[in-house]
């Protein structure tokens, strides 16, 4: 059913750039999507595709400079976050917007134990007294599978391994009880049985706390697995937006099609994998038209000279490409 | 008959040393008592997490580590015994390809002197024709000739990887031992470059070590998969063999874990619980048993050896026991989607004509 409630995230024609000696990098351009609450929406492309600059705008955390958001709007329960002052926007991250990314190691602050970084959010955030805060960290880290939590509340992140950093690294996105989640290659760095386990943990928790989670990655395995609806993104536009069942069972974008070819299947042999011949454009080069058009077969001079908007071919199922559906024969 | 590349016991322990006086504490085992057999145009794989050897296994058989045990030996010759004249030349027919080419290119050399060098060094070009034999390898590893001249940081991952490959190619080795090659690339990228890979193969007849965490990418490269845990191999068996019927525990939740590019099919098993252990300390009887689901007390005190079922090897007190049949099944490709593909790969046939 299609909810009709106002959706908690709404990113209308996001335009980020970054201005590097001279030339500009268009990073993001014209990228809209939305998140209910409760949802989990997939953000998936290969690298340079500007999914992490969409994550870290969101959150405003995107140099400025060299960065600078040069167009749209990031609406979080009805409000532009790029409106917000830099104090305001201090409320929200790890307050009603939890974090989490692919290093905890980087993002963990290593001359603090697990337990004081999570003791720290909630006096900020909630305003827990110091033992009510200690009390709440050891009962993150116990929701998270962190095992012994009554000691492990005082290590310091070099002593865990890297599935119990991520871990704690979920604690602490999740110790202000946050209204969404993004996560930015949340497994990333991990072990396929340790990514397993983290996966679920997610799952878990989402359903728990009602949480929507952007979940940014390059694995079309990891968005099967978890999401509700994807984005795909390629060069800084998203190219195609679906329900996650839709999205698999038929994918539109000729880029889609050749990602989801490309990737090994570990059930089955085939002899040889499909692949897309070429790479993707460089971030500073001008292109008029359709920015997958040089990988493209499909490309005519259309594609080359007019850039395809994102449009419904189905109730929810969005495609940028003039020549979707692509005709097949029966 | 014996194969190409014969390693036995393959064993690498690092110490570990404290205090002051830098005295010996213990050791990491990386890598204990590993053997393996690679023939002509045949892929090995080394697949497991991060932390359980597999790098060391491959480094040490090129000797760029040294052994603490173990024999390698390359079409009968010992390879440990050489001096480091023979070595040298030894090293002709073993190569390396890294995950991060990046780091294994001299940054300051054009891909024409890099590859250049290795040609000059072993005799096997000359001043007069090294520039054609340069570009006859970029050629062969799909760069174009006019690449000869750039430097590494002017390449993609991909293009990097290719200049890797070609200069562990300008040798014409025997054996190339593949650390983790595809695994910085992009999924559209890998592909490419495992596709390479085979094509290489199939054309010079190279034996490959292809040392991997991805066991997807195993199946599509490897003749043989070997899963190591805690520098031990646990399980080596026929690629066919071991993705329909796992006969390790671990090799199983390995496969279980991989998530599935189908929404059809979310994991529904338990994944296994608990993290690698040390190698410092490893558990008592089978490494695996602290997160095996089957673990009974024979697995705490005794370590299970590594033996022959079928054409497998197993190291497991209950491989003998009906494999557990995996009831996930296989993911699905959908009709749209291989309908699309054709229409996308008949229009680029078109094209190249």
């Amino acid at each position: 059913m299609e909810q009709r409630e106002a959706p908690l995230l709404d990113v209308r024609d996001l335009a980020v750039e970054f201005h590097v000696g001279g030339t500009v990098q268009r990073a993001v351009q014209g990228v809209s999507l939305s998140l209910n609450r409760g949802r989990t929406l997939g953000v998936v492309g290969e690298s340079g595709c500007g999914k992490s600059v969409t994550s870290l705008s969101i959150m405003r955390l995107v140099p400025q400079p060299p960065g600078k958001y040069a167009g749209g709007q990031i609406l979080f329960d009805g409000q532009d976050l790029l409106t917000l002052s830099e104090s305001e926007m201090r409320k929200l991250r790890g307050g009603r917007i939890g974090m989490i990314f692919q290093e905890p190691m980087t993002s963990l602050n290593p001359v603090y134990t697990c337990g004081h970084q999570i003791e720290e959010s909630l006096s900020v955030h909630s305003g827990l007294s110091k033992k009510a805060a200690r009390e709440r960290a050891i009962e993150m880290l116990d929701l998270v599978g962190l095992p012994s939590p009554k000691s492990r509340v005082d290590d310091y992140p070099h002593q865990l391994s890297g599935g119990q950093r991520q871990r704690v690294m979920i604690a602490l996105a999740l110790a202000n009880d946050p209204d969404l989640l993004i996560a930015d290659e949340p497994t990333t760095a991990l072990d396929v049985t340790i990514q397993a386990q983290i996966l679920d943990l997610m799952g878990e928790l989402r359903s728990r706390t009602g949480a929507a989670v952007m979940l940014v990655t390059h694995d079309l395995g990891v968005v099967a697995q978890t999401c509700d609806d994807v984005v795909v993104m390629y060069a800084g536009r998203v190219v195609e937006r679906a329900p996650t069942a839709d999205l698999f069972a038929d994918p539109q974008h000729p880029y889609t099609v050749g990602l989801m070819a490309a990737v090994p299947r570990i059930d089955t042999a085939v002899g040889r994998l499909a692949t897309i011949p070429g790479t993707v454009p460089p971030p500073w080069s001008k292109i008029a038209g359709c920015r997958f058009a040089s990988r493209c077969p499909l490309a005519s001079e259309q594609c080359r000279t007019q850039d395809p908007p994102l449009r419904d071919l189905s109730p929810g199922h969005g495609v940028a490409c003039w020549h979707a559906p692509i005709e097949v024969a029966a | 008959m014996s194969a190409m590349l014969e390693v036995r016991n393959l064993t690498k322990h690092f110490p570990i040393r404290r205090g002051v006086l830098r005295r010996v504490v213990g050791n990491v085992q990386a890598v204990n008592d590993v053997s393996f057999d690679v023939g002509e145009g045949e892929t090995l794989a080394i697949v497991g997490e991060s932390g359980c050897g597999k790098s060391t296994i491959g480094r040490t058989l090129l000797r760029l580590l040294t052994p603490t045990g173990g024999t390698v030996a390359l079409d009968g010759t010992p390879v440990m015994d050489l001096s480091d004249d023979d070595m040298r030349q030894m090293r002709r027919q073993m190569q390396i390809i890294f995950q991060d080419p990046f780091g294994s290119l001299n940054p300051r050399m054009t891909v024409a002197e890099t590859l250049a060098e290795p040609l000059l060094l072993h005799g096997l070009a000359t001043r007069d024709d090294v520039a054609q034999k340069v570009a006859d390898l970029l050629e062969t590893c799909g760069l174009q000739p006019w690449h000869a001249g750039r430097f590494p940081h002017e390449f993609s991952g991909g293009q990097r990887q290719r200049v890797g490959i070609a200069r562990a190619l300008a040798t014409r080795p025997r054996v190339i031992v593949c650390d983790e090659p595809v695994s910085a690339l992009d999924v559209s990228v890998q592909a490419q470059i495992v596709n390479l890979l085979k094509d290489l193969q199939a054309k010079f007849g190279i034996g490959y070590v292809f040392i991997s965490h991805d066991l997807a990418v195993v199946r599509h490269m490897a003749s043989r998969v070997a899963v190591v845990y805690l520098g031990r191999i646990v399980e080596e068996a026929p690629v066919e063999e071991l993705y329909a019927t796992p006969r390790h525990p671990y090799t199983r939740s390995l496969i279980a874990a991989a998530p599935r590019p189908d929404p059809a099919m979310r994991n529904v098993r338990a994944p296994v619980q608990g993290d690698l252990p040390s190698a410092m300390n490893p558990p008592s009887g089978c490494a695996f048993h602290p997160r095996c689901p089957l673990a009974q007390d024979r697995c705490r005190s005794e370590r299970p050896e590594l033996r022959q079922l079928g054409k497998a090897r197993v190291a497991c007190h209950f491989a003998e026991a009906e494999p557990v049949i995996e009831t996930a099944g296989e993911h699905r490709q959908s009709d749209a989607l291989r309908q699309r593909l054709a229409v996308l790969e008949a229009a680029r046939e078109k094209e190249k004509t």
